[in-house]
């Protein structure tokens, strides 16, 4: 049954990306089709890794309601993009290599959530809880930070850090877009190998090791594939921190199993076909260009409180 | 055999259990009794090998247990703690294909499918067995969790308060089945089980252990173990005990 609307789903998927892709299609059709082809794969990367990384987080810290850009992913790409421009100014952010500056915020942002998540789990998998409220204290200082560095900054400076800040998917470089979509494969196989023990570690940790999971090597292994996943979308457009809270309910929602070999992929095609979907309708329809970040984040936003509204009623 | 010896327990900087020696034979049914805070539950964890130890070693069929690897400690005893929680869309079976997973590894074979039949007959579930575990009963969910300890396939099954929450028939039914299964046979398994229904320890225990401020009060048959003198000492509150068809009755007096 899961299997099923799966498959129904990745039908979705591809129908949308062929709607992204043709509609209203005028001459130079092959120079468009390109153009459209590289802003789909950025679509497709960005909303598979923050919904398959979503799923697994939420498994590992047992909590439907938290999301890795809780852990403080984003304001560390926000305070990355600032003190960049504070450092270097605006001429001199502008004109850093795309390349290099990519890399090096996907290995700062990969290496911050390992180093967070290796300390944290050192003491044992009850510290998930530990891991979160650091994350979030984390992510409050380097806002506290950002919106510090950014008062240093004259407004054509700041105006940057604020295109900078919120994700964007008019500008993406090609060679970027490669590496994002490698490290998303390879983050995605080893979900695939590690969905068994992910359903085991859904149980709790003491039941998970009651039953003879090592959770704390699994949890760790999985915390460096959420890692990975958030590290290269946030580097490629910028944060989406809901996006991944979207995908995630509407997995479960939808496929309604415990099986994370479906529930990963579920939940990387809701989030591809989130931003598809969007980007279609604000592109296309509507002839807007950079709304959808923000809309993602609004309806995630409501989504987060009607369930913790939910979850507190007696 | 589970041998423990001069085994000390300390949680966040406090010692939760201290110089514990005990031996627990195979077969029968051993309950562990005792005020809150005596350590009961923390006694399970640490047999089980989940808890490191201050000091002392705890030993099942010669081999130390701080030293066996996750698998083949999850092969030897089996755990079920008070704190289970279930927040994924489990069916009764699926709960209890889990018990399978030190033999399975996240993929259940036809041994393992068997064996979860198994226990799914063993505990009357057979007919709930494609039912969400959210959508039980209190005293069938509490069944489904036993009987996924059960599948586990372990010699010991040690049980931490399975009977929390479970009116009279719902428990006198569940320690049968637990009591029929502590008896020789094929399917015979060595039951540690934490109660705080003393009357349900006397009718159903074959040995007593009991914990007061992290320490072993007193061991042995229930016979001999369950005074009124010890009860009333190990709970600081005045305790007679009788005997009904046989068997022990505890009454506060």
């Amino acid at each position: 049954m899961a299997e099923r609307r799966l498959f129904a789903l990745l039908g979705l998927l591809a129908l949308l990306s062929a709607l992204f892709l043709g509609w209203g299609l005028r001459e130079p059709a092959g120079f468009i089709l390109s153009l459209r082809a590289v802003k789909l794969a950025s679509l497709l990367v960005v909303g598979a890794a923050i919904g398959a990384a979503t799923v697994m987080f939420q498994t590992v810290a047992a909590n439907r309601l938290l999301t890795p850009g809780i852990v403080g992913f984003d304001a560390l790409f926000v305070f990355l993009q600032t003190g960049l421009v504070l450092l270097l100014g605006g001429a001199g952010f502008a004109t850093l290599p795309d390349l290099a500056k990519f890399g090096a915020e996907l290995l700062c942002m990969l290496l911050a959530g390992v180093a967070l998540f290796g300390v944290m789990l050192r003491r044992g998998a009850e510290d998930v809880l530990r891991l979160v409220l650091t994350g979030v204290i984390l992510g409050v200082f380097l806002r506290g930070l950002s919106g510090f560095a950014g008062r240093l900054l004259d407004p054509s400076e700041y105006s940057i850090v604020q295109q900078a800040s919120f994700a964007t998917f008019g500008a993406v470089d090609s060679t970027q877009l490669a590496i994002a979509a490698a490290v998303l494969a390879a983050a995605l196989t080893g979900a695939s190998l590690l969905a068994p023990s992910l359903d085991a570690a859904a149980l709790g940790s003491t039941t998970a090791r009651a039953i003879g999971l090592p959770f704390d090597r699994i949890a760790l292994l999985a915390l460096v594939i959420v890692s990975a996943c958030v590290a290269a979308s946030t580097a490629l457009v910028g944060p989406i921190t809901f996006l991944g809270l979207l995908a995630a309910s509407l997995a479960h929602a939808v496929l309604r199993t415990w099986r994370h070999a479906l529930l990963i992929p579920g939940a990387a095609i809701i989030g591809a076909s989130i931003l598809v979907a969007g980007q279609f309708v604000f592109e296309r329809l509507l002839g807007q260009q950079s709304t959808l970040a923000v809309i993602v984040e609004c309806v995630g936003g409501l989504l987060f409180l009607f369930l913790v509204l939910r979850k507190s009623r007696p | 055999m589970i041998r423990i010896e001069n085994m000390s327990v300390a949680r966040q900087g406090i010692t939760t259990l201290s110089d514990i020696n005990l031996g627990f034979g195979e077969g029968g049914v051993t309950a562990l009794i005792g005020p809150n805070g005596a350590g009961k539950s923390t006694l399970l964890h640490a047999m089980s090998g989940l808890l490191p130890l201050a000091s002392g070693r705890v030993t099942i069929a010669g081999q130390d247990i701080a030293g066996a690897t996750a698998q083949v400690r999850a092969r030897t005893v089996a755990l079920l703690t008070q704190s289970e929680h279930v927040t994924a869309r489990l069916t009764v079976a699926d709960l209890v294909t889990f018990g399978r997973w030190p033999h399975h590894r996240g993929r259940p074979g036809p041994a393992d499918h068997a064996a979860v039949a198994q226990a799914l007959d063993l505990f009357a579930l057979t007919d709930l067995g494609q039912r969400q575990i959210d959508r039980l009963s209190g005293g069938q969910r509490q069944r489904a969790f036993v009987a996924m300890a059960y599948a586990q396939g372990t010699p010991w099954m040690l049980l931490d308060e399975p009977l929390a929450a479970l009116d009279p028939r719902h428990a006198r039914d569940l320690m049968e089945r637990l009591h029929a299964l502590s008896r020789p046979g094929p399917r015979q398994r060595s039951v540690i089980i934490v109660v705080h229904d003393l009357n349900i320890a006397a009718r159903y225990a074959d040995r007593i252990v009991a914990l007061k401020d992290g320490r072993i009060a007193r061991t042995g048959p229930k016979v001999i173990a369950l005074t009124s003198a010890m009860l009333s000492d190990l709970f600081d509150t005045r305790m007679a005990v009788d005997a009904v068809n046989g068997h022990p009755v505890v009454v506060p007096v």
